[in-house]
């Protein structure tokens, strides 16, 4: 599986998404399944599977699909390769 | 990083500028906020002290907010003693500004990694996630900071020692983060860690909630710091917060005894009969100070609860360092409010 799919994978189990479900352009603030439940359970998917340590102020900057992408980047993930 | 860093009359001179301009930016958009300033003849602050308050009470009987309908993305509400419920209502920004401050203001303790953290709760509370209780929206908010989440309380509110005893296995070794509500931090952790001889040295403790229920038990804040270093967890600090500033934590120093505003806060201690600013080391009515409601006009509230000032510029933190003494008995604080509801 590619990063970038790792990282939709991660999105749908997290914020309990149909499998299909596109998640591009989630933001947090739009969707209603992204609460702050599931985005404790969401950091938690993404440092499982990234292996990484997420520190705070990245969790509280991660409010989209687009900037988890460009937070994982600054822990040496590219999800674009 | 720290959002502790002002000296007094520096922070005063930034507080004074911008919860003036926040009195204007309130009083042009929510018409109860303008006739109340109005019916105070409010015309302007030279002074922190100067600038107009609200009873914190007014959120309950009254629809405060400077947003209009369509803007509002949260509304959080906060149930009283007397079953009378606070409305407070957020934008998309104040909602997002909140969490960032919070988040500072609890960095300037635990630094920039999150800690295993070792919650004094239990997860049958988030059951209905639709709705949590003040409790609950508390633990959520704090568990941002913390990592591999373990709650010391099991679904039926009793002490899960395996579930503590496993988490201090696996982290006991390096700093770890405990939070919970003051008064089941001492009934299940601190009684159960003397009992059991558990070890919590590497432990930093966030904890609020009141102290009333610990008075009853007659264990005082200082009692209580004391005992918790008997069981080796010395790296301690209360905060005192509330929904109608949400966001803004006022945070016990790492000496503990104090109560320190983050740089963007501040308090007033008001003698409850002339509302006068009253000096440190005289106790009266807590009056907080934040820049964080944007949303609606709660930067400046006048508190139910009595504190008095220790000392200015001369503790671990710069600023004012203060505590919160309890609930001021009810039928005092009624005055006020009842003048306002009349202007309003």
């Amino acid at each position: 599986m590619s990063e970038l799919q790792k990282l939709r994978e991660a999105f749908r189990t997290a914020l309990d998404l149909p499998a299909d479900a596109p998640v591009d352009d989630l933001q947090y603030q739009d969707n209603e399944k992204w609460d702050s439940l599931a985005h404790m359970s969401l950091i938690a998917t993404i440092e499982d599977e990234f292996s990484v340590m997420i520190d705070t102020d990245d969790v509280i900057n991660l409010s989209s699909f687009s900037e988890a992408v460009r937070i994982l980047g600054k822990y040496g993930v590219d999800i674009n390769e | 990083m720290s959002v502790f860093t002002l000296p007094q009359a520096a922070k005063e001179a930034v507080l004074v500028k911008e919860l003036s301009a926040l009195t204007e930016h309130h009083r042009a958009r929510s018409e109860p906020y303008a006739r109340i300033l109005a019916a105070n003849g409010y015309s302007g602050a030279s002074t922190v002290a100067d600038l107009p308050w609200l009873p914190v009470r007014l959120f309950k009987n009254l629809e405060l907010k400077s947003i209009p309908d369509d803007e509002v993305f949260k509304v959080l509400t906060s149930s009283g003693t007397t079953g009378e419920v606070s409305k407070i209502y957020l934008d998309k920004h104040a909602a997002a500004e909140q969490t960032r401050r919070l988040g500072a203001t609890v960095q300037s303790v635990l630094g920039p990694k999150r800690l295993p953290m070792l919650l004094v709760d239990t997860k049958a509370m988030l059951k209905d996630r639709k709705s949590f209780s003040a409790r609950g929206a508390g633990v959520l908010g704090m568990s941002t900071f913390g990592r591999d989440h373990v709650w010391a309380l099991d679904n039926e509110g009793q002490v899960d020692l395996a579930a503590i005893r496993g988490f201090l296995e696996k982290h006991g070794d390096a700093p770890f983060l405990i939070f919970g509500f003051t008064f089941l931090v001492w009934l299940h952790l601190y009684e159960v860690a003397r009992d059991n001889g558990l070890d919590l040295s590497n432990g930093i403790l966030i904890h609020s909630g009141g102290w009333k229920k610990l008075i009853d038990q007659a264990v005082s804040p200082d009692e209580f710091r004391a005992r918790l270093a008997g069981v080796g967890l010395t790296n301690v600090h209360n905060y005192y917060g509330m929904v109608e500033q949400i966001g803004t934590v006022f945070l016990e120093g790492p000496s503990g005894g104090s109560l320190y505003c983050p740089d963007f806060a501040d308090v007033v201690v008001r003698d409850p009969q002339t509302w006068r600013e009253l000096p440190p080391g005289e106790p009266g009515l807590l009056e907080v100070l934040s820049t964080l409601p944007t949303s609606y006009p709660g930067h400046v509230l006048l508190t139910e609860d009595l504190g008095v000032v220790h000392g200015i510029d001369d503790g671990d933190w710069p600023g004012k360092r203060f505590s919160v003494l309890g609930r001021l008995p009810r039928a005092e604080a009624r005055g006020c409010s009842d003048t306002y509801r009349e202007a309003a």
